[in-house]
């Protein structure tokens, strides 16, 4: 399988590359509107047609992508620090603190997911300015996915502070912060990077599923979530394929990001 | 909540329709709630008395919204899971007991494509292609059961005891119900839960797009509406049916457990 995660790697840098130069490469900006070629075909002005509002299809996709692929990434990472900093904590105190914060934990997991999320969602509000809309979004994502994570780095670190060399610090005059920083940090790291990198394509869904419900990213800004809402126009123009290639990338960038934790790092 | 813009202010203060008294009575039936210790006694003594408070945006009991939207939601559900658990155990078993890379590779195939696909765009596509929209969750539910069941099941499948059964001249079917089935069994209670939230979950984007009225169709149009009573109360109900679930599948794999030992 090393062939097919090294195929995903490059292939996610292309894209990310790709998305990153959105402003060198897109023939407008995703907002412009082509008013007199409105559901346009493709052609060489616009590689992939215009949408009905007139809007270049090509420029709205690399730059939907760089905000997904920019800001799951940014949501994950928040997500990883709350749970290493949450988990770390409960898993090194152990005792009453850890069995305190598990229980917070297990019923924080309790809740169902895009239930919860929508609750948040309804408690912000909803007609605010897309750059707000993409900051509440993923903020949201990454303030809220951390339980999971959390308990696995509860474990990892109940683990760590019972072994020997953890003891071998203590006799040696090592402090509690110094014990964390210098001695469970570090070994925390393996599980931290896996747990980033499963969040990551778990936000770009979730993002995708508020997007196409109305509540994520707001227009004119286009995110994953916006692009695929598109398809519901899809059956009136049948045999316009390329409408689908927002569907198609995002299929090829979620299971570049799975087959990247193919080393081990997935759930059984 | 309290802290999030609006809180406290309703569309109903700007209705010109309404006297200043009106609106006055309005604002005093709202002081009430000032208070987070009085909101919530009055709350909980509230739901202790079986009653949910209204919906804002439908004007109406919550608990009459929930009695008529959950059991068109827990149909859906129960049919996906039945569809999921079907197909995805099956054909987990399949590719562990004939071994064939074909299948396998078919299956994890089809698997990774499904996972990759947000629930929502599994709804509009279903719309579109005009097919059975309640089979949708079963599809949602299906991957998560095939790749958990055949992990555990291939697991099983190479534990001493199996591999001594078979040297035996133990039949496929006597290995499988009597070896294999009965080490992964805890595990896949559990799955069974798990796969619950799966399903209510993904009962929001199904209802929204499919335009089934059930529970995740509503907490939709109150998060829309910005109905926050209604979505907590909705939450609250997904929540308590979820753990009703684990519970029971914990139970159930307890006793497993108990009887096996």
């Amino acid at each position: 399988m090393k062939w097919a995660r090294t195929t995903a790697i490059v292939f996610l840098v292309a894209v990310s590359a790709a998305c990153l130069l959105a402003n060198v490469i897109a023939p407008a900006s995703y907002a412009h509107q082509f008013r007199e070629e409105t559901n346009a075909s493709p052609s060489r002005q616009h590689p992939l047609g215009t949408d009905d509002l007139g809007r270049d299809r090509f420029a709205r996709v690399l730059y939907g992508t760089r905000v997904s692929l920019l800001l799951a990434p940014a949501a994950a990472l928040l997500t990883s620090l709350l749970a290493a900093f949450v988990g770390g904590i409960a898993g090194f105190a152990g005792g009453r603190v850890e069995r305190f914060v598990m229980a917070g934990t297990d019923l924080f997991l309790s809740l169902p997911w895009l239930f919860l999320l929508i609750t948040v969602r309804a408690l912000l509000p909803l007609n605010v300015s897309p750059i707000v809309s993409v900051l509440i979004t993923f903020a949201m994502l990454g303030c809220l996915g951390w339980a999971g994570a959390a308990r696995i780095i509860c474990a990892d670190a109940r683990a760590l502070a019972q072994s020997d060399f953890i003891l071998l610090a203590r006799a040696s005059g090592s402090n509690g912060f110094r014990l964390l920083w210098h001695h469970l940090v570090p070994n925390l790291k393996p599980v931290l990077y896996a747990q980033f990198w499963i969040s990551v394509p778990v936000f770009i869904l979730t993002e995708a599923n508020l997007g196409i419900l109305g509540l994520g990213v707001a227009e004119p800004l286009p995110s994953w979530g916006s692009l695929l809402r598109e398809l519901e126009s899809f059956s009136t123009i049948s045999g316009q394929a390329w409408q689908l290639v927002p569907l198609i990338l995002f299929i090829l960038v979620v299971s570049s990001f799975h087959l990247v934790l193919t080393k081990g790092e997935l759930p059984v | 909540m309290r802290l999030a813009p609006g809180f406290g202010v309703d569309e109903e203060d700007l209705d010109a329709r309404l006297s200043a008294q009106s609106i006055q009575a309005l604002r005093e039936a709202r002081a009430g709630e000032a208070n987070l210790f009085v909101f919530y006694f009055r709350y909980l003594n509230r739901l202790l008395h079986g009653d949910l408070g209204n919906s804002r945006t439908l004007q109406r009991p919550v608990l009459q919204l929930v009695a008529e939207r959950l059991p068109e939601t827990l149909k859906s559900v129960a049919l996906g899971l039945a569809l999921g658990w079907s197909v995805g155990f099956l054909l987990a078993v399949a590719v562990v007991m004939s071994r064939a890379w074909v299948l396998d590779l078919l299956g994890s195939l089809l698997v990774g494509v499904l996972l990759c696909l947000p629930a929502a765009v599994l709804a509009m596509l279903f719309v579109l292609a005009q097919a059975p929209t309640r089979l949708l969750l079963g599809l949602v539910v299906f991957p998560k059961i095939f790749r958990y069941s055949r992990n555990l099941l291939a697991r099983s499948s190479a534990l001493p005891h199996v591999l001594t059964a078979r040297a035996k001249g133990l039949g496929n079917m006597r290995v499988l119900v009597w070896h294999i089935l009965p080490t992964a069994a805890p595990q896949l209670l559990a799955l069974l839960g798990v796969t619950v939230s799966v399903a209510f979950t993904a009962a929001i984007p199904m209802e929204a797009l499919c335009d089934i009225p059930g529970i995740g169709q509503l907490a939709w149009k109150a998060a829309l509406g910005r109905d926050v009573a209604l979505l907590v109360n909705l939450t609250m109900v997904v929540t308590l049916v979820t753990l009703m679930a684990n519970s029971a599948s914990d139970l159930m794999g307890r006793t497993f457990r108990t009887s096996e030992a």
